[in-house]
């Protein structure tokens, strides 16, 4: 029983936790793209890393982080740009694999050892936000019953939930306005947008930016709470991640991305835990699963997650059927 | 969009839900079945590429003892460990805080007192006299470490002569021989994207679970080389033959179990093509259980001395690959042109309803298609384990090369994905010339996203096919 509870004191931190804020955030961003719009960004990861190097690679040449970061939203927009200009004229499957390889083209750039002195190749950049810990006003632990952070996952949770609340409430916002309406429009159909004179390629680029600025604020953030950006850790299976997290939640929903996120890290942090556990006490026999490979188990419930809602609830928890673009015809 | 479900798809449609939860629960059993045998290499969850680095460091991470150190395996060319090689580590402003001996296995570690940034040497005077760090002035490495964290330091280790001896090859010699690489290579991704391309004709999917299949053919033809239950250990050959086999049947295990009932849903492409990553993460990371993260070699023709025509020296299991690849390649060009099945499969990549009216039945050319592009991703997976090594995410790899040749070529076209790996196999080949290899994907994919820009189509794509 004893142990059931820390289990899940730990699934409830972790579905509270910086990383639940962080891929709710990119979960807002990819929502605005393939929720609200239509577009299939396979790349989000590539806003979240081109967000988190251009901050940190600021930081590092001297600039202070309360510049660095607006650098990096900078940097996201100019690579919406980049990205949408050519591609987005091009069929969704297209748009698709162009984005998946762009984001693996900025990992491996900012991997390489040309470009080392800049983004410090393998290694990373470390340590370039101490700025923004600085101005953490929390001092002690923080929580109710077992679920209690220290004060520096705190400051991080608090920024990062705030900045999912101000992007909720943008989100919104602008989707009630005119601007919403046209995006849901170009969603639904392209051809009837543009023959009602609306500036279809304009709004597509729109969406792309304003989606990967958030994807980027959220890239900043967790860099933030490691302290560092390292290459590795941009690969392509997190934008799967954020995709299972907006499905999950239900696409086109203000409040889906956030469900998502709280139920994704709360089932993998509880099921991880529920394994663990089970092998530590000789439930799961040792041939089966050995405590290495419980990090594996996650990927794989990913998928289950991912395939499952795809066939039988495409619309996840929030979402309405009608409007998702994937589901059942 | 609406009618592609035709007629024909509408009887299996009463049941399809059951259809799919049992194929899915086949699958996994299956998976755990073959893998109970003989996890024997998964308890040894050595890191030999980056991405499962990645995923220990977190599962250490979250056991949130605060113990950090700095560690790494020393290995030669055969991947051997290199045993008593000194390497030490200091903090930044060199205060010393520990050193280790590398033991039998090459593997050495330190651990540190806190997070930081450290300074790891390697004493390159008790190293073997045959070897030599590959590049000299990588003696020390900066790391920085976090709490918690058990972090790789990588000392790449070279024979003798170092990068230098390279020099004496010729330029020309040097050149032709990527080229011959590049041939090899492509050959091997254009058997993969022919099998993408004809799966995509017929069903309209972007399979991302394609480069499972092409593990799964490398993985089953190493377990069948070795023995596995009570199959006895075979010669290579037979093993590839088996495995290639099995990779077609698990392609229509896909169809059958996931993707037609799916489509008998009326879910559309882009649902077909979110289900298929993620039957590609959960297929994959059975690999990583199954097999376990060390990258596995074949028993036949490992070491073999070069053989050399003109200009170009390949091992002869190279020149194999290359003539049994193009001979594949070129008879099922021959095949889609001049056989019933092969026509029939073009058709209904042409036209799906007006095929099935002209009296061809679709479900079963479907089901051809699968397991024919299944099976040669099959035999291009057991290639690769060959030519290079057997790994549980090696289809992963390779995926986004094969995408690149798929939509160079021209998405849906087959005689474009053969081009296509051809082109992407010499430029990332040829690449590596000039810069390093590790950003060779990097080029493919330049190449990719440069074509669909000017040319979307690909080079050999019809213009109709876009809207």
């Amino acid at each position: 029983m004893e142990v059931l509870l820390k289990i899940l004191a730990d699934a409830l931190r972790s579905a509270v936790g910086v990383q639940a804020a962080a891929y709710a955030l990119a979960a807002i961003g990819l929502n605005i793209h393939f929720g609200f719009t239509g577009l299939i960004n396979f790349g989000h990861i590539a806003f979240m890393a081109v967000g988190a190097y251009a901050t940190a690679i600021s930081v590092d040449l001297g600039l202070s982080l309360w510049l660095a970061v607006p650098m990096g939203i900078v940097a996201s927009i100019l690579l919406a740009l980049l990205l949408g200009l050519p591609t987005l004229r091009l069929r969704a499957e297209f748009l698709a694999i162009t984005t998946i390889a762009v984001g693996e083209i900025i990992r491996i750039l900012v991997r390489s050892s040309a470009l080392e002195q800049w983004t410090g190749g393998v290694f990373g950049i470390q340590g370039f936000a101490d700025e923004f810990f600085d101005l953490n006003p929390f001092s002690g632990t923080y929580g109710i019953w077992r679920v209690t952070f220290n004060a520096r996952s705190m400051w991080v949770m608090t920024v990062t939930w705030a900045l999912v609340a101000l992007s909720m409430a943008l989100v919104w916002a602008l989707m009630r306005a005119p601007f919403g309406r046209v995006l849901k429009a170009i969603r639904e159909d392209e051809d009837a947008a543009r023959a009602l004179g609306k500036n279809v390629f304009s709004f597509k680029i729109q969406s792309l930016c304003l989606g990967g600025v958030i994807g980027a604020l959220a890239g900043i953030m967790l860099a933030f709470e490691a302290q560092a950006v390292v290459p590795d850790r941009y690969l392509p299976q997190t934008t799967f991640f954020v995709w299972t997290v907006m499905i999950l939640g239900g696409t086109a929903s203000v409040w889906g991305p956030i469900a998502g996120s709280v139920i994704f890290w709360f089932l993998i942090s509880a099921t991880e835990g529920l394994l663990r556990q089970g092998i530590t006490n000789g439930v799961i026999p040792d041939w089966l699963l050995s405590s290495q490979q419980v990090a594996a188990v996650r990927f794989i419930l990913v998928g289950l997650v991912l395939m499952v809602l795809m066939v039988w609830r495409p619309q996840g928890v929030f979402g309405k059927r009608e409007e998702v673009l994937i589901g059942a015809q | 969009m609406d009618d592609r479900a035709g007629p024909q798809t509408v009887s299996i449609a009463t049941r399809p839900r059951r259809r799919f939860l049992g194929a899915l629960c086949v699958i996994l059993s299956v998976g755990f079945f073959l893998g109970s045998g003989l996890v024997t290499s998964a308890s040894a969850q050595e890191s030999d590429s980056e991405s499962v680095t990645a995923e220990t460091e977190t599962a250490t991470e979250n056991t949130s003892a605060p113990e950090q150190s700095l560690k790494g395996r020393l290995q030669d060319l055969e991947r051997n460990g290199v045993e008593g090689v000194v390497i030490s580590v200091t903090t930044e402003d060199g205060t010393e805080v520990g050193s280790d001996t590398s033991n039998a296995n090459g593997e050495w570690q330190v651990s540190l007192p806190e997070e930081g940034t450290y300074v790891v040497s390697i004493d390159e005077s008790t190293l073997p006299d045959d070897l030599t760090l590959r590049d000299s002035t990588k003696a020390s490495l900066t790391i920085g470490v976090r709490a918690g964290q058990d972090k790789n330091a990588l000392f790449a280790l070279n024979d003798g002569e170092g990068s230098d001896g390279r020099v004496s090859v010729s330029r020309l010699n040097r050149l032709s021989n990527l080229a011959a690489e590049g041939v090899k290579f492509g050959f091997m991704i254009a058997l993969a994207a022919l099998g993408l391309s004809l799966v995509f004709g017929v069903t309209n999917l972007v399979n991302f679970a394609h480069g499972e299949l092409l593990a799964f053919g490398a993985i089953t033809a190493f377990w069948l080389e070795r023995g596995i239950g009570p199959i006895p250990a075979m010669p290579l050959l037979l093993a590839v033959v088996g495995a290639v086999i099995l990779a077609g049947g698990l392609g229509t295990l896909f169809e059958k179990g996931v993707f037609g009932p799916v489509r008998a849903r009326g879910s559309g492409d882009i649902a077909a093509m979110i289900i298929s990553i993620g039957l590609a993460l959960v297929v994959r990371h059975l690999y990583l259980i199954l097999f376990g993260s060390r990258a596995q070699f074949y028993r036949g023709y490992r070491l073999q001395s070069t053989y050399s025509i003109g200009p170009v020296s390949l091992t002869p299991k190279s020149w194999f690959i290359i003539v049994i690849a193009g001979a594949v390649l070129l008879a099922f060009g021959w095949a889609l042109q001049n056989t019933r099945i092969g026509t029939a499969m073009r058709a209904v990549s042409a036209n799906k309803d007006l095929a099935n009216s002209s009296g061809i039945d679709v479900n079963r050319v479907v089901m051809a298609t699968w397991f024919v592009g299944s099976a040669l991703a099959g035999l291009a997976g057991a290639m690769f384990g060959l030519a290079e090594s057997i790994q549980w995410n090696m289809g992963y790899e390779l995926l986004l090369f094969i995408f690149a040749a798929v939509v160079l070529g021209g998405l849906g076209t087959a005689y474009g994905a053969m081009l296509g790996g051809l082109v992407v196999g010499l430029v990332t080949q040829l690449s590596t010339y000039w810069f390093p290899s590790q950003m060779k994907l990097m080029f493919a994919l330049v190449v990719l996203v440069v074509i669909l820009i000017f040319r979307p189509s690909g080079i050999l794509g019809l213009k109709e096919r876009f809207g």
